[in-house]
Parts: structure tokens; C-alpha cells; sequence
């Protein structure tokens, strides 16, 4: 067994394992981690693959942003999870049973067809993978790229409309009023009397 | 045994089944439910990965840099509902989700 063997069943089994922790672990924060875990196992799969853009994308998007944002989540929302994880064990059985059926018709579509022998990863040109990527992402795919902005801007406004909300009482700049300020509201002239405070 | 296009869909294929099985095994936990659908957004993204490599098309790892950015939006939106929600309810049961019920 090669080395890339070796570690395909390694970064396979340890994302799997920590994918069916995600959804057993008792403590959503464990969930969280678990799934931290997982994802850095798919980017060490996708560096097998030879895709190491993608890789340290996966890590930086999805352990750095994705993850982070349901920690703080978890840690911020005061919900008593013991509640939520009653009739846990009762629903096991139709998810085993949907399982086992997912598990099956993916086993049928796998079984159906076989991988030409000796398919191995071609390789297109001697451009690094990102070097590559870049190439096609800018110029054949510049209208999803932009539209991939376009979905990253709305759930950005969406996310901070739904989240902000205004306190009552809170003092806020309200900059026509600063600005419509002149000096006969802002300055007085007293006079003071000799030897008396105002 | 060498590695190939197969061993890849397979693996994808038990971590696609793996977030189904959480979506219904933690039906109430919202939390855990946007987890489960990130696992299978990864089995999608791994699957394109592959399939991008053996045969040799880029587009697929375009496409799986798409689906990394909906998933992004998808996951801040989620859990800013979520936010809002237990603002409002102080609860996050999926059972107490039903004001909108005609």
C-alpha cells in the first residue's frame, strides 16, 4: 500500500468518524469541533486529489468563518439542549431505516457502472492548480464569479439586518443635527459680575 | 490496492448518508440540523473534486468554489434567523416553529 493510500484511509476514516460524532455528540460545542475536524480532513483529502486551492480554501472558509460563526452561536444562545436532545433515541430507527436506503441506492448507482481500469487524475497542463483555476475563474466563469459575490453581499446585508436592532434610549450621532448646528445655539455670551460666580 | 475515482465516491456517498441520518436524528436541534447540511454540502463538494481530477475538467472545482460560497451565505443566514429567533421566542425548538401555521 503507497503512501497516498495509507493516507486516503486515514483522512477517510477520521472524517467519518467525526462526521457521525457531529451529529451524536451530546454537547453542541463537541458538534462543532468534530465538524472543525472534519472539514480539515476533507482538505487533506482534496490535497490528495491535487486540488490545494480548494484545500486551503475548505480551511480557511469553512474552519476560520463557517465554523467560528456556529461556535459563537452555540456559545451565545442560552438553550438548554438537554431538552432538545430528548426523543433523540426515538427517532434512531427512521434514521437508521432512511440511512440504510440512502446507503443502498447510492450502492446501486456505484455498483452500476465501474471506473475504466487504470483511470488515473490527468494531468491538463504544468500550471499549478490555483495558477489554473485563476485562469478559467476570471475569464470563462467571470459571470458566476460575480454572481458569487452578488450571494455573498445579500447574505452579508441579510445577516445584519436580521441580527441589528436598535435600543431605545440609546444616544446616537445624528449628523443633520450636527451639521445644522451654528454658532448662536452653541455658544452663549454671560456676562459675569465681578467678584459672584454665574 | 491504488486509489481510485471509486474509493472517492464512496467515502462522499457514507458522509452524504451520514447528514441525512443527523437531520433526523436531531430533528429538533436546529443547530445540529445546519451542521448536518453542511456535511452534505462537503460529500457534494467532494464528489465534484473528484470527478473535476479524473477527468481532467476544472470546471468542477469552479463549481465546488460555488457551492463553498452558497454554503457560507447559507450558514451566516441560518444562524442569524436562528438569532433573531431566539431573541424573540427564547427557544430554539423546531416543534415551537409553528406561528406561521394557517
Amino acid at each position: 500500500m503507497s503512501v497516498a493510500a495509507a493516507f486516503f484511509y486515514l483522512f477517510s476514516a477520521v472524517m467519518i468518524a467525526s462526521a457521525f460524532m457531529v451529529i451524536a455528540a451530546r454537547n453542541p460545542v463537541h458538534s462543532v469541533l468534530f465538524l472543525i475536524l472534519a472539514f480539515v480532513n476533507a482538505s487533506g483529502l482534496f490535497i490528495l486529489l491535487g486540488a490545494e486551492f480548494l484545500a486551503m480554501i475548505l480551511v480557511v472558509v469553512y474552519v476560520g468563518a463557517v465554523a467560528v460563526l456556529f461556535l459563537f452561536v452555540v456559545m451565545m444562545l442560552d438553550v438548554d439542549f438537554a431538552v432538545l436532545k430528548k426523543g433523540m433515541l426515538q427517532y434512531a430507527p427512521v434514521a437508521a431505516i432512511i440511512g440504510m436506503i440512502v446507503v443502498i441506492e447510492l450502492a446501486l448507482v456505484v455498483g452500476g457502472w465501474t471506473a475504466k481500469p487504470g483511470a488515473a487524475p490527468k494531468v491538463v497542463s504544468n500550471l499549478s492548480n490555483t495558477e489554473a483555476l485563476g485562469r478559467v475563474l476570471y475569464t470563462q466563469y467571470a459571470y458566476f464569479f460575480q454572481a458569487a459575490g452578488m450571494i455573498l453581499l445579500t447574505a452579508m446585508i441579510g445577516a445584519i439586518v436580521l441580527t441589528l436592532h436598535h435600543k431605545p434610549g440609546v444616544k446616537r450621532q445624528v449628523i443633520v443635527d450636527q451639521n445644522a448646528r451654528d454658532r448662536k445655539e452653541a455658544v452663549e455670551l454671560k456676562k459675569v459680575p465681578s467678584r459672584t460666580g454665574i | 490496492m491504488e486509489i481510485g475515482l471509486t474509493h472517492y465516491l464512496i467515502v462522499a456517498a457514507i458522509l452524504f448518508t451520514t447528514g441525512v441520518a443527523g437531520i433526523i436524528i436531531n430533528h429538533k436541534n436546529i443547530i445540529v440540523i445546519l451542521m448536518s447540511v453542511e456535511i452534505i454540502l462537503l460529500a457534494v463538494n467532494i464528489n465534484m473534486v473528484a470527478f473535476s481530477v479524473y477527468l481532467g475538467d476544472l470546471t468542477g472545482q469552479v463549481f465546488s468554489l460555488l457551492i463553498l460560497t452558497v454554503a457560507a451565505a447559507e450558514a451566516a443566514i441560518g444562524l442569524a434567523i436562528l438569532v433573531a429567533y431566539f431573541r424573540n421566542r427564547g427557544s430554539i425548538d423546531v416543534d415551537d416553529i409553528n406561528t406561521m401555521k394557517g
